[in-house]
């Protein structure tokens, strides 16, 4: 009983991040059609960012990086996609081959930013103590940062969620996810919801980059770990579904954690493969998938 | 006219009496090298063939059928744990045909399971298979043999060599006759509309399944003699996400629609990469901006730039000749 929960608590502080990242990816590929190789580099970015402030010593709580990390990602990709994508849209004959072009560049900008982000930090892994206490839950001894964490991330996918849902501009991404020639007939700007949409995933994933710093080091090569696994829950999910990518989250932050509680943490991304590979043979549209 | 006779020689869509025996002269002249050069020659053309091989392949299948494949690691990787494995027992020859055999049986697996699905599934799919691979070996030489990475015997550059260019010139052989056989022509007319292909009579999935386990064969085999090369092999060098994404930018620079775009591509970025690894720390950043712009700038590769002044040439001159156009 007390494994069961350590699993299943640890589990879902793992899979609250996860669903952070996949909603970005998510989010990115469901409206912009880029599946982006470079979206784990944006993570360890932000991560580099609360390790910078809490190495100054002005001794502010990590969560204050948000206010520093996510401007700078929104920047960053808003720039690439106007500067870059658009253009490839745009002389891209259909989608199909944009979505593939899409994916070289994003691994063009991936090489780019993981070199760069060695030559500022090096290859040791970084890590700053945050929170270094661990709660008693029934028995099992679960850590007070991942806690933290796991609040923090469930409230912004709650945050993102009703942002999708009620407010006009996520009526517009929802729109524009589902048929972007129709929102565009009836009046949503569809250029720039696309570069909105690109730079809003560039949010989410400095925030999962803020958040998992606190819980676990990492370093410069990290990046396409993330990528990978954000990858996997997008597909397991349902490519473009926010709410699958919350979901397929939260399973393979489960799943993951029990892999590595029992065997061992490099066979987890082998699971996650199969579990995919399962599913693109009895449902390619993912879980939640249209 | 001078544009007009280089594109027949070099990389006219049909390959001409004169681009076979260019060919055909080359390979012959290739064959001496070994003998008259000095010994880091032959390792620098290995390299390159070597890249040839992949991009071949991969703009064969993926270029031909649309869909992008990025299994290109997986494949290399598995000729290379191959040979690392049965490489002290056997001659280099037989684990190469055992390493493109192996290739191939897994190259038809993937196609079976993948194939059916369309557009972007199939490359996150073969995108995922080679860090599949990657973290299982990993696992498994962590969990079971208790080692990280193999030793693989080393061969001369000569050998080397020669085993490539074997390899080449099979796999370049191999695309000119499949270009201009039924099968090349149905895998052709599936990149242009899928269900139209299938209307016509095309057995779309038994084609593609079948393309992509035959460009998986050489590059399993380049795998286990390059292996041989770099001495000592881990997961990380076997699987590396480069060799799924180099290929693809070799066959976008040089142009997918002739046979030796891709050619011509692999000698131009491999040489670019050995020249700035030489000259800049920096080579890796660089490397990198000239992957975007050559996505950017040249999405039918240089030749396409070619064609498109010869084209426009055309319809400059004669107008009546550029209206049978489509």
């Amino acid at each position: 009983m007390t494994v069961f929960l350590l699993v299943l608590i640890n589990g879902c502080i793992v899979g609250s991040t996860y669903a952070l990242m996949a909603m970005g990816m998510s989010t990115q590929y469901g409206v912009a059609r880029i599946l982006n190789i470079a979206h784990g580099e944006f993570i360890v970015l932000a991560a580099v960012v609360t390790y910078a402030l809490q190495q100054s010593g002005l001794g502010l709580h990590p969560l204050f990086a948000l206010v520093l990390a996510c401007p700078i990602v929104f920047a960053i990709s808003y720039i690439l996609h106007i500067t870059l994508y658009r253009r490839l849209r745009r002389l891209s004959p259909n989608l199909g081959v944009f979505e593939g072009n899409a994916i070289l560049v994003s691994f063009g900008i991936y090489y780019i930013a993981q070199n760069l982000l060695q030559t500022y930090m090096g290859a040791a892994p970084k890590r700053y103590p945050f929170m270094m206490t661990s709660v008693n839950i029934g028995g099992a001894g679960i850590s007070a940062a991942g806690l933290f964490v796991m609040l923090i991330a469930i409230v912004i996918c709650v945050l993102y969620t009703i942002f999708l849902s009620r407010t006009r501009l996520g009526k517009s991404i929802r729109a524009a996810s589902q048929d972007s020639q129709a929102a565009a007939h009836l009046g949503v700007k569809i250029n720039s919801i696309m570069a909105l949409c690109f730079a809003i995933g560039g949010i989410l994933a400095a925030c999962a980059g803020v958040l998992m710093s606190m819980r676990e080091q990492f370093q410069s090569t990290s990046g396409l770990g993330y990528t990978t696994i954000a990858i996997i829950i997008v597909v397991l999910g349902g490519l473009g579904s926010v709410k699958g990518a919350i979901l397929g989250g939260f399973i393979l932050g489960i799943v993951g954690y029990t892999v590595s509680h029992f065997i061992d943490s490099v066979f987890m991304i082998s699971v996650f493969y199969m579990i995919i590979l399962v599913l693109l043979i009895v449902r390619p549209k993912g879980l939640l998938g249209r | 006219m001078g544009l007009r006779l280089l594109k027949d020689a070099f990389w006219g869509a049909a390959p001409s009496r004169i681009q076979s025996a260019i060919i055909a002269a080359a390979i012959v002249v290739m064959a001496f090298i070994p003998g008259v050069a000095d010994t880091y020659t032959p390792l620098f053309l290995s390299w390159i063939m070597t890249y040839c091989v992949l991009s071949i392949s991969w703009s064969f299948f993926s270029g031909k059928a649309g869909y992008i494949s990025l299994a290109t690691a997986s494949f290399y990787g598995i000729g290379m744990y191959l040979q690392a494995i049965l490489g002290r027992q056997l001659p280099l020859w037989t684990t190469m045909i055992l390493a493109a055999v192996m290739a191939f049986a897994v190259g038809l697996i993937i196609g079976v399971v993948t194939l059916r699905l369309r557009g972007i599934y199939f490359t996150i799919f073969t995108f995922g298979l080679s860090l599949f691979l990657n973290r299982f070996m990993n696992w498994y030489e962590g969990a079971f043999t208790r080692t990280k990475g193999r030793m693989v015997k080393p061969y001369d550059n000569d050998t080397v060599f020669y085993a490539l260019l074997v390899v080449f010139a099979i796999t370049l052989i191999a695309v000119i006759i499949l270009n201009r056989s039924r099968f090349g022509l149905s895998l052709k007319c599936i990149g242009q509309n899928e269900d139209s292909a299938q209307h016509l009579g095309v057995r779309t999935t038994m084609t593609k399944v079948l393309a992509f386990a035959i460009t998986a064969a050489p590059v399993g085999a380049v795998g286990a003699v390059m292996s041989t090369k770099i001495g000592y092999i881990d997961p990380n060098t076997a699987f590396g996400l480069n060799t799924s994404f180099f290929p693809v930018l070799m066959a976008i620079f040089g142009g997918m629609s002739s046979t030796y775009g891709p050619i011509i591509g692999a000698v131009v970025f491999y040489a670019l990469q050995d020249y700035l690894l030489r000259v800049t720390n920096w080579h890796m950043i660089i490397f990198g901006a000239v992957m975007v712009v050559v996505i950017m700038l040249l999405p039918n590769g240089v030749f396409g730039v070619v064609d498109t002044i010869l084209r426009k040439r055309r319809s400059a001159g004669g107008g009546a000749e550029a209206s049978h156009q489509p």
